[in-house]
């Protein structure tokens, strides 16, 4: 099986008699909220999800991480993973100290070991990562809602946060690298998609598993902007897909945890690396991966990993153009295998299709299959 | 004397790795990086079995106890997995 990034899969939580103590002790550290975020990246780091990260990162690997896409060991990781102080008091902590990270219900699910306590210019980090200092970005507009101090350590997780939604789908790295160990797979694709799912997704994906053993679909379930499709509306679509449309036996659905960033090609190569860690060996890249708006060109997230060595990424990127259903072909295709204009593809733009399904109207089935669209059509009735 | 420019190969690693590498050797004695690369090389292929990725995480899974092991699975069919 694929090693993970770094070469191990680390697993930063502690239990028995160690996490007994270190929850008493807890109880008498400064406690520092986390946000929605935070709370996703340290739930990824401590299951192993984000090895080599063994906590927030300190100054010299976000500085490293900003400037370079690469950790300070080397190591190709392209997004700072941080945590913010959230008042002077915290601002003012000093490296040595250990803090509790605690949820919205006041629970303390981890301890960080302070290394690191440094001021960032939100700007700069905005231009370097997300490639645009723009308010209307919805990235940029996370940075500046933050402190721009970061505490920087690693963590111990104490407590699993709560979940209340998706239980049955919540995979751990080495949860599906157990499960594909027992299914025989050796090469394996992961999907990632925060949007519904189309017939052009259903495309790519079908194109890769002719020649991988399985598919994990693994749909972004943390943190997105307000006029995304929510997590749940998309796990109906992909539930119902999947019964009727999928060789059930080679396809693996389970929610990645992650919030998005909207950070376009850098957040492709996260994403790839970080699906190494669960096990793929390939990761499949489409048009504006991760991307939102006009910030990126259309394959800036392809581009992206030409600036690595394939060994230092190691999971196999497959680049995939815009899929679309042409009748000419009678069948979904690229402007790589169809040769007719575009007066012959089926193409339809997010809000069309968002504006016919609040008129009640079905989008075509070469677009979208019925049963998405009912799903769908239903939560846009609902305001959802 | 060393082997021949005609039995050595170029390796690529990036910089920011040269350039870390470099800080770790002062003073310990290796000449250079290259120096150094050849030492830890060597030292790995030695150990085929904890060279191999592939094999350090099939240790990886093997660390895990048979209780462990056992849990995930059961878990993985409990949720329909397996």
């Amino acid at each position: 099986m694929i090693p993970p990034h770094g070469g191990k899969l680390l697993d930063c939580t502690v239990s028995g008699a160690e996490r007994e103590k270190l929850a008493q002790d807890a109880d008498r550290m400064p406690q520092i909220p986390l946000t929605q975020r935070e709370l996703a990246d340290l739930e990824m780091i401590a299951c192993g999800a984000m090895s080599p990260l063994k906590g927030f990162m300190t100054e010299a690997d976000y500085r490293s991480v900003v400037d370079t896409m690469r950790l300070t060991n080397g190591l190709v990781w392209s997004i700072p993973v941080v945590f913010s102080a959230k008042t002077k008091e915290q601002q003012g902590l000093k490296p040595g100290a250990q803090v509790a990270l605690v949820d919205d219900a006041g629970h303390a699910l981890a301890v960080m070991a302070l290394e690191s306590r440094y001021e960032v210019d939100p700007d700069y980090e905005a231009q370097m990562v997300l490639r645009t200092t723009d308010d209307g970005h919805p990235g940029v507009q996370y940075l500046k809602s933050i402190s721009p101090v970061y505490l920087g350590g690693d963590i111990r997780l104490i407590r699993h946060p709560e979940h209340r939604d998706f239980a049955r789908y919540r995979l751990e790295p080495k949860e599906t690298r157990v499960l594909f160990d027992a299914k025989g797979w050796k090469r394996i694709a992961a999907f990632q998609t925060r949007n519904p799912i189309h017939r052009a997704h259903e495309y790519l994906q079908k194109c890769v598993m002719e020649f991988t053993d399985g598919l994990l679909i693994h749909p972004l379930v943390g943190e997105t902007k307000g006029d995304d499709i929510p997590a749940d509306v998309r796990m109906r679509c992909y539930e119902a897909l999947l019964e009727k449309y999928y060789q059930r036996d080679r396809v693996v659905l389970s929610v990645f945890p992650a919030a998005m960033r909207y950070g376009g090609p850098r957040e492709a190569i996260f994403h790839a690396l970080v699906r190494k860690n669960y096990g793929c060996t390939h990761f499949i890249v489409g048009r504006d991966h991760a991307g939102v708006g006009d910030y990126y060109g259309t394959y800036d997230a392809h581009t992206i990993f030409g600036e690595f060595e394939p060994e230092e990424i190691d999971i196999t990127p497959l680049f995939f153009d815009h899929a679309f259903y042409c009748k000419r072909c009678g069948n979904m295709a690229t402007a790589k295998t169809c040769p007719h204009d575009k007066e012959d593809h089926v193409f339809l733009s997010g809000r069309k299709v968002r504006q016919m399904l609040l008129e009640g109207k079905m989008p075509p089935p070469e677009f979208t299959r019925p049963e998405v669209a009912e799903i769908l059509g239903e939560s846009a009735r609902k305001g959802q | 004397m060393g082997p021949e420019p005609a039995d050595m190969v170029t390796l690529k690693i990036p910089r920011p790795l040269y350039e870390r590498l470099k800080q770790l050797i002062e003073g310990t004695g290796f000449r250079s990086v290259t120096e150094f690369a050849i030492y830890v090389l060597r030292d790995l292929s030695s150990n085929p079995a904890a060279a191999a990725g592939e094999q350090e995480d099939k240790e990886a899974v093997s660390r895990m106890t048979v209780a462990e092991l056992k849990a995930i699975r059961d878990r993985l069919k409990e949720l329909g997995y397996l």
